[in-house]
């Protein structure tokens, strides 16, 4: 009996002593903080340049600096527009996370094929043309023109789907893939 | 019944030793190897003679007249297992013998018809044996579970299948991969358990967190899987498996080989390889849901009675694509989806893995050493390394086209020892210690900001089981655990991320670093984790039994569930963690009945589990982008309630005609919310009628009905505003599908092939009907229908 005794409390030693030395091992410490990642596809910044022969050029922002983060974008029309006009449009994306602002419009172009901006007219803005093509032939939207009805108020619904069905009918569910930026921008017609 | 051979032989000769003196005496005792008490009615034979005996009441037994020279004795005993040793009979001998024979093996002898041992005495538990797992051996380890009543699973698409146990999956489940805990990211809600179900024996689940040995935070339960019993005389045997199925249009292959040695010297090897293209539904093909996986398994060793020692190592790789309309762009195309019935891409049938996809490496190498003391119990040492790789790809444009998402590395060392007192018939104990420490590396290379942190991890663990065998039919038994955790975090929040969470003033002291936008943090965080259970076992008989066991729990929170930040973008949703989530604690009483009648049986389990600060992951709104509006979801302690039951029955009215049957329901309510819990599985009852007749090669044929009811228990959905509609709208995310009814027939026959080899060949048709269906607890039950017929070929082939 007292050799059981004995040989527990030897065990239990020697258990003790293996965990204690392990828990040494495992303690090495590397403290070198991580590299910071800063996203380099998000598109921060949606700028779309309206311009026609004898009206002031408008310009509609949708600004969203910390991309996926909490914050909501900001959106500003710089004024109104002319009615019965027809406005020539280019729309700008930029990442203005990066110093300096990394131009994304120019990655949508190298890829036309797989981008398309749909546009969703409403109310006093009476239509909108595509101006430019892809490889195919098909529309991209980067390009384009606009034309203003009668006096009052409008909005303009701008979509940028990647990897749509191209060619397609122009509507949102026409085009299907994904979204890349899904923007509606409320607008005053003046006479 | 538990008699623990050990013989101790007193060798007497009489007289003076000379070569062909055929006068000696061989005198010997056997006794239990533990508490020496004698044993009686041992067979005792020597080879090659006619000469036998039995042991008397004190064990002693005697040989007159025996030669001197080499002996071999057999000795056989009800409770054991026969042993042969060899003597040297040469004048005054003595001769002190071990045998080998473990508790564990006598165990098994005594559970009539249950080759496994339980890991528990009081909790439910149960096991999938090998025939089994051979069935799933072209699925997933997932897949196989589901036939345990009370198990289910968390699935995202067909490939990635999470066991779910009463209605608890993620790190709430542990496994054990050969006496290895798998390290590999089970928190989130599409990874799968990173190992392939071919290579193991048996499969248990204990349904609960009773089995304290394996970790204190199994609140759901614990899977532990186990390799096939090394059986030591010399032998050289294997078996390969092939299945082909149509749905995928591909199969796999297993192969393994065992070399055993009356020494106690093993070998075994194991590797399966599985390749699948796009799955269909029953109307259209699943785009882009291929996989690929290998799977090899290594192991040497030794095992003898009273020590022995085991290398292993294992790889597992998963190539896994994910369904391409799972992806989308923001809440609009969900409503879309959602709305449409019909997935958004349908491309023809391809076995490309594109992206989304996921690509997973597992290693684990691991050693262990025991050895036993006579008189006193056993020592087990332990020292396992895992590396867990994990590439999410997405589908991304310009440069970082293949680039992956997500990158995450999980290296793990874990160190852990025990003893177990065994000496005594009346009662074991076991004491542990466990010493982990792990460490996550998240790649900056992705260009995406990290949605899980680097971290380290420490965890220091300790228990102690007892299990007392009061009387023939009553067992009793009782554990403690402590476990300390400590993570180590180094995470960037988005500085408006910092503010929207209200970190900003109680966690200022975890800033190390402000970066302008993004702040570079250090949280540290430590907890404290008690657990325990206790509960008996009652068989009042070798037909019935009846267990009950209470379970206290305590779980710390897991990475993503403090860290989670960002946009998980396979998933198309905001995930937000908390860094004031605090551990979870389980309170679970089970309760087990079993009976077995001449021709029928039943088994009933009804459990209840309480759970305060239960941390779970729900949709609460939506956070705007550029991109539109996310979906957000927020992670959210809160206090719980699971009730549920778990019966199975059999019958065997006839000879060749047998049923099973199970039924499992399970209702989880959020007690401070006062609402149903999300993704709690639905009621679901099979049934299964089997006709067998052995005489024609072991013939076999089975048809099973599954149906899934309805959950009509779930949270109220969310009203968000859509950007496209220019209108709030309620986003029907959490609404369950409708409940569906599957048939599935397979059939099965066995040849003798190539002298000693075995040939078995099934055919099995899964949802023979080809019915359209979701399943509630599919996570892309969004976006397309579940998977259509399926039918598979086997050739198994033993050797």
């Amino acid at each position: 009996m007292k050799n059981y005794k004995n040989t527990m409390q030897k065990s239990i030693l020697v258990l003790f002593v293996l965990i204690s030395s392990s828990l040494f091992v495992g303690c090495s410490d590397d403290d070198d903080p991580p590299a910071p990642v800063n996203e380099e596809e998000v598109i921060t910044t949606m700028n779309v340049t309206l311009t026609a022969a004898g009206a002031t050029a408008i310009t509609l922002q949708s600004q969203d600096l910390d991309g996926d983060g909490p914050n909501a974008p900001t959106i500003s029309v710089s004024g109104d527009l002319t009615a019965s006009t027809t406005y020539a449009g280019t729309i700008e994306l930029l990442n203005e996370t990066e110093s300096p602002a990394e131009d994304i419009t120019e990655e949508v172009e190298a890829e036309a094929d797989e981008h398309q901006f749909i546009f969703g007219p409403s109310g006093s803005i009476a239509s909108i043309a595509y101006t430019d093509e892809d490889g195919n032939g098909n529309p991209v939207g980067i390009n384009f023109t606009l034309t203003t009805g009668d006096a009052g108020t409008g909005s303009l619904q701008i979509t940028l789907r990647h990897e749509p069905t191209k060619p397609n009918d122009g509507t949102l569910a026409g085009a299907g893939g994904e979204t890349d930026i899904a923007q509606t921008f409320n607008l005053t017609v003046v006479q | 019944m538990k008699k623990f051979a050990f013989m101790l032989f007193l060798l007497s000769t009489a007289g003076n030793g000379f070569a062909q003196n055929c006068e000696s005496i061989l005198l010997g005792q056997v006794v239990d190897f533990h508490d020496n008490t004698p044993l009686e009615g041992a067979t005792i034979l020597i080879t090659g003679t006619p000469l036998t005996t039995i042991t008397k009441s004190d064990g002693k037994f005697r040989f007159e007249g025996i030669c001197d020279g080499v002996l071999e004795l057999e000795i056989f005993h009800p409770d054991c297992k026969s042993q042969f040793i060899t003597i040297t009979m040469k004048g005054d001998t003595f001769k002190k013998v071990s045998l080998e024979h473990h508790l564990e093996e006598l165990q098994e002898v005594k559970v009539v018809g249950d080759l496994v041992k339980k890991e528990t005495n009081s909790a439910s538990e149960q096991t999938l044996n090998l025939n089994t797992i051979e069935r799933f051996s072209g699925k997933s380890i997932g897949d196989a579970l589901r036939e345990i009543a009370g198990v289910s699973s968390l699935n995202t698409g067909s490939n990635i299948v999470k066991p779910s146990i009463h209605g608890l999956n993620g790190s709430r489940v542990l496994i054990l991969n050969d006496g290895v805990r798998m390290q590999d990211m089970e928190w989130g809600e599409e990874h799968a358990p990173n190992m392939d179900i071919n290579g193991s024996g048996s499969i248990s689940v204990i349904k609960g967190a009773a089995a304290l040995q394996y970790g204190g935070d199994a609140i759901g339960g614990v899977i532990v899987v186990s390799p096939q019993k090394i059986i030591k005389k010399d032998s050289l045997f294997g078996k390969s498996l092939l299945n082909a199925m149509t749905n995928g249009r591909g199969g796999n292959i297993s192969s393994e080989l065992s070399k055993t040695y009356e020494s106690g010297w093993f070998a075994n090897g194991q590797a399966s390889f599985k390749r699948l293209g796009d799955r269909e539904a029953p109307d259209y093909v699943l785009s882009n849901t291929g996989v690929k996986e290998i799977g090899i398994k290594l192991n040497v060793g030794k095992q003898l009675f009273d020590w022995g020692w085991k290398a292993n190592y294992s790889f597992f790789d998963a190539e896994l694509a994910i369904l391409r309309a799972s992806h989308i762009g923001n809440v609009d195309d969900l409503i879309r989806s959602i709305n449409g019935g019909q997935p958004e891409v349908i491309d023809p049938f391809t076995y490309d893995i594109d992206a989304p996809r996921q690509e997973v490496t597992h290693h684990i190498a691991s050693l262990n050493v025991y050895k036993r003391f006579q008189g006193l119990g056993k020592w087990n040492v332990q020292y396992d390394f895992q590396n867990n790789r994990r590439f999410e790809y997405d589908i991304r444009v310009g440069d970082d086209r293949n680039t992956a998402a997500i990158d995450l590395e999980l290296t793990t060392h874990t160190f852990a020892t025990d003893f177990k007192w065994d000496a005594s018939s009346k009662r074991t104990l076991t004491m542990g210690l466990l010493a982990r420490f792990q460490n996550n590396f998240a790649n900056p290379a992705t260009g995406v900001r990290r949605l899980i942190p680097d971290y380290e991890k420490f965890d220091f663990g300790g228990f102690l089981i007892a299990d007392f065998y009061l009387n023939e039919n009553f067992t009793l038994d009782a554990g403690v655990r402590y476990d300390f955790n400590r993570v180590d975090a180094q995470k960037f929040y988005l500085e408006s991320r910092w503010v929207e969470r209200g970190y900003e003033t109680e966690f200022e002291s975890l800033i190390v670093d402000d970066l302008g936008t993004q702040l570079l943090t250090n949280p540290k965080f430590d907890y404290h984790n008690f657990s325990g259970t206790v509960g008996f076992q009652y068989e009042p008989n070798n037909s019935s039994n009846f267990r009950l066991n209470y379970a206290l729990a305590q779980r710390a929170p897991n990475p993503s569930e403090l860290f989670s930040d960002g946009l998980h973008h396979s998933a198309a949703r905001i995930e937000l963690g908390d860094l004031r989530i605090s551990s979870e604690t389980s309170h679970k009483v089970s309760l087990s009945q079993s009976k077995d009648f001449d021709s029928w049986g039943y088994s009933v389990e009804p459990y209840v589990n309480f759970i305060s600060d239960f941390i779970l992951l729900e949709p609460t709104g939506v956070e705007f982008t550029i991109r539109g509006a996310f979906p957000v979801w927020t992670y959210r302690q809160t206090d719980t309630r699971l009730i549920g039951v778990d019966f199975t029955a059999y019958t065997e009215f006839h000879t060749n005609w047998k049923t099973n049957h199970s039924f499992s329901l399970v209702k989880g309510k959020d007690i401070s919310k006062d609402q149903a819990l999300i993704q709690i599985p639905p009621v679901s009852f099979g049934n299964t009628l089997t006709y067998m007749k052995p005489e024609w090669n072991g013939f076999e044929i089975r048809l099973e009905s599954r149906y899934a009811f309805r959950q009509n228990e779930f949270p109220p959905n969310i009203t968000i505003f859509s950007p496209g509609l220019q209108e709030e709208v309620l986003l029907e995310i959490n609404t369950p599908p409708e409940a569906y009814h599957l048939l599935n027939l397979d059939a099965q026959m066995a040849f003798s092939v190539f002298g000693n080899g075995k040939l078995t060949t099934s055919v099995s048709a899964e949802n023979l009907l080809n019915t359209n269906y979701r399943n509630y607890l599919n996570r892309q039950r969004y976006f397309a229908d579940d998977l259509g017929r399926n039918i598979s070929l086997q050739l198994k082939l033993n050797y």
